[in-house]
């Protein structure tokens, strides 16, 4: 049986009145790449605003590795292993892809024993070969403001790998990427997962991606866990086919 | 070739002072003026501007005249003591300062300088009120300098500093401690999703700043023989500001060129008419329209255009 590293139990979380989590419990085992699904608006990104400290909960616990972590800021939480990629990327726009990765992996290596210049040979060599897992090699030396979306988007994804977490949360990470880079994308990404033994957690919305590549899908709807399982099953719902994945 | 062209200005630096003596003060003071717009210009890096940072300038002088009037008299007792004493000041002023952003951060600068100053000037007693406080010539290794020989000393000293401090600063700024004050500017959220403590960059940035600005103020002491209050008046801080914008805070040595430029600019202007603040104002307005990377920038500009 496969160890639950995050556990999440009765987690109650509103905003004017709208309950985003209503009495929510899951767990995310180690190993899995666990799918979050639901409607616009149903509460999927606060849930790993939650689970990384950015939103408080009302009330409700959220556990990582058996530790508490409810109330602790993101800084502390990323510290404990947790990284994530956004929405919307969120990368430091004036400076190089090249530096955006190199801060990362510095701020891994823990900032303050970092006298010495940021662009270390190994840690460069080491960014570069993350780039060149997400495709964006030939685009190193470009300062990150203008880089296209969909790249914005594998630089964001990549800066978290770059954190080497056991948890990585991915808030819809083919969104913004054309349709002939999503899979090579996916793969890259499930490649990396596995060969550094990192456990993720990724919200989206489509589909074919869900159905190819999560071991286990959990749907969100109105601050609730729907349903979960096996995407094999889970799409035969019927109340998920005509709540979720017809509106998702 | 920027290199080149620094050893050049440096060297220009150096020997200026022999064919003009004159400028042996001018220089010294840009130099002073130079290392507390650099302390200002490491903090705009993170996009926050210190309209107050004559406060650790003048703290610094002070701390010299008042260790002097206690009996410290060598010159590199006083200036480690001093300085030490306003990077304290710092660490104090920033831990409550940091936590605001944009006007507010501006705006809190300028106040606190202003209580610096109003204590300064009031409290006659003890600072001699608007007339400030005599900072005597000091001695060195026990050796007792005329006046014209510690300031000469104070100048060479003073440019060895520059390019001593100079280099520190520009290591600092590419480690990844300073890598990560410039992501304050563009990205906090994420910078607190990869674990940095955002509060630590700033706290660290702004003790070196206010350490940056006591050297300053330090050496305009000594080259001045005499402190008071209005070194720490808010225009001294406007004036700081400007020369940091000037300059351009792109690299290190834009704090600089900033100052060495307003400066002579203003010595020369000075010279020919009352109304300086017009040209230097004119002067200005030129550099914020057409160089947006300030005189640093034209030197940037020409190494990437050469390439």
């Amino acid at each position: 049986m496969s160890t639950s590293i995050l556990q999440v139990r009765d987690l109650h979380v509103e905003f004017n009145g709208v309950k985003a989590a209503d009495g929510v419990s899951l767990d995310i085992n180690e190993g899995e790449f666990l799918a979050v699904i639901g409607p616009n608006g149903s509460g999927k990104t606060t849930l790993l605003n939650l689970c990384t400290g950015y939103v408080r909960p009302k009330s409700g616990s959220i556990h990582l590795d058996g530790r508490a972590i409810t109330g602790l800021t993101p800084r502390a939480i990323t510290r404990r292993g947790v990284a994530r990629a956004f929405q919307i990327p969120q990368l430091f726009s004036d400076q190089s892809v090249l530096d955006n990765m190199m801060l990362a992996l510095a701020a891994k290596d823990g900032l303050w024993t970092m006298v010495r210049p940021l662009a270390q040979p190994a840690r460069r060599e080491e960014a570069t070969a993350l780039l060149d897992l997400v495709g964006l090699r030939d685009d190193k030396n470009r300062v990150s403001r203008t880089l296209p979306e969909g790249h914005r988007k594998l630089l964001d994804i990549a800066v978290a790998l770059a954190l080497k977490p056991r948890l990585l949360l991915l808030d819809e990470p083919t969104s913004g990427v054309s349709t002939l880079e999503r899979f090579s994308l996916m793969e890259a990404l499930m490649s990396a997962l596995r060969s550094r033994n990192i456990t993720a957690l990724f919200v989206e919305h489509d589909m074919d991606v869900v159905a190819r590549y999560a071991n286990r899908v959990l749907v969100w709807n109105a601050g609730t866990v729907m349903a979960q399982g096996h995407p094999d099953e889970v799409f035969k719902d019927e109340r998920v086919l005509k709540n979720v994945v017809g509106v998702a | 070739m920027r290199a080149i062209l620094l050893i050049g200005a440096i060297f220009a630096i150096v020997v200026a002072p022999m064919a003009a003596p004159w400028l042996q003060f001018v220089l010294t003071m840009a130099i002073a003026k130079g290392l507390a717009a650099l302390g200002v210009a490491v903090l705009l890096r993170a996009g926050m501007i210190s309209i107050g940072h004559a406060m650790f300038f003048a703290a610094s002088a002070y701390g010299v005249a008042f260790l002097a009037r206690g009996g410290v008299s060598d010159f590199g007792l006083l200036l480690v003591l001093s300085v030490a004493i306003t990077g304290l000041a710092g660490a104090v002023v920033g831990a409550f300062l940091i936590r605001y952003r944009a006007i507010f951060f501006a705006m809190l600068n300028l106040a606190v300088s202003m209580v610096f100053y109003a204590l300064f000037a009031k409290l006659y007693g003890v600072t001699g009120g608007t007339d400030g406080m005599t900072i005597p010539v000091p001695t060195m290794f026990g050796i007792v300098l005329s006046e014209p020989t510690f300031k000469a000393i104070l100048f060479y000293g003073s440019v060895a500093l520059m390019v001593v401090v100079g280099l520190a600063v520009h290591r600092y700024l590419d480690s990844p401690l300073g890598h990560a004050l410039s992501a304050v500017h563009t990205n906090e959220v994420r910078l607190e999703y990869l674990g940095v403590p955002v509060w630590a960059v700033l706290l660290v940035a702004y003790i070196v700043s206010a350490v940056l600005a006591g050297l300053g103020g330090a050496i305009a002491g000594f080259a001045i023989g005499r402190v008071v209050p209005d070194f720490a008046f808010w225009t001294a801080s406007g004036h700081l500001v400007l020369v940091a914008v000037l300059g351009g805070i792109g690299g290190v040595p834009g704090a600089f060129i900033g100052a060495f430029f307003l400066e002579l600019l203003h010595t020369e202007a000075a010279a020919f008419t009352d109304a300086w603040n017009l040209i230097v104002g004119a002067a200005l307005i030129g550099v914020i329209m057409f160089l947006p990377k300030g005189l640093y920038g034209l030197l940037t500009r020409s190494e990437v255009s050469a390439k």
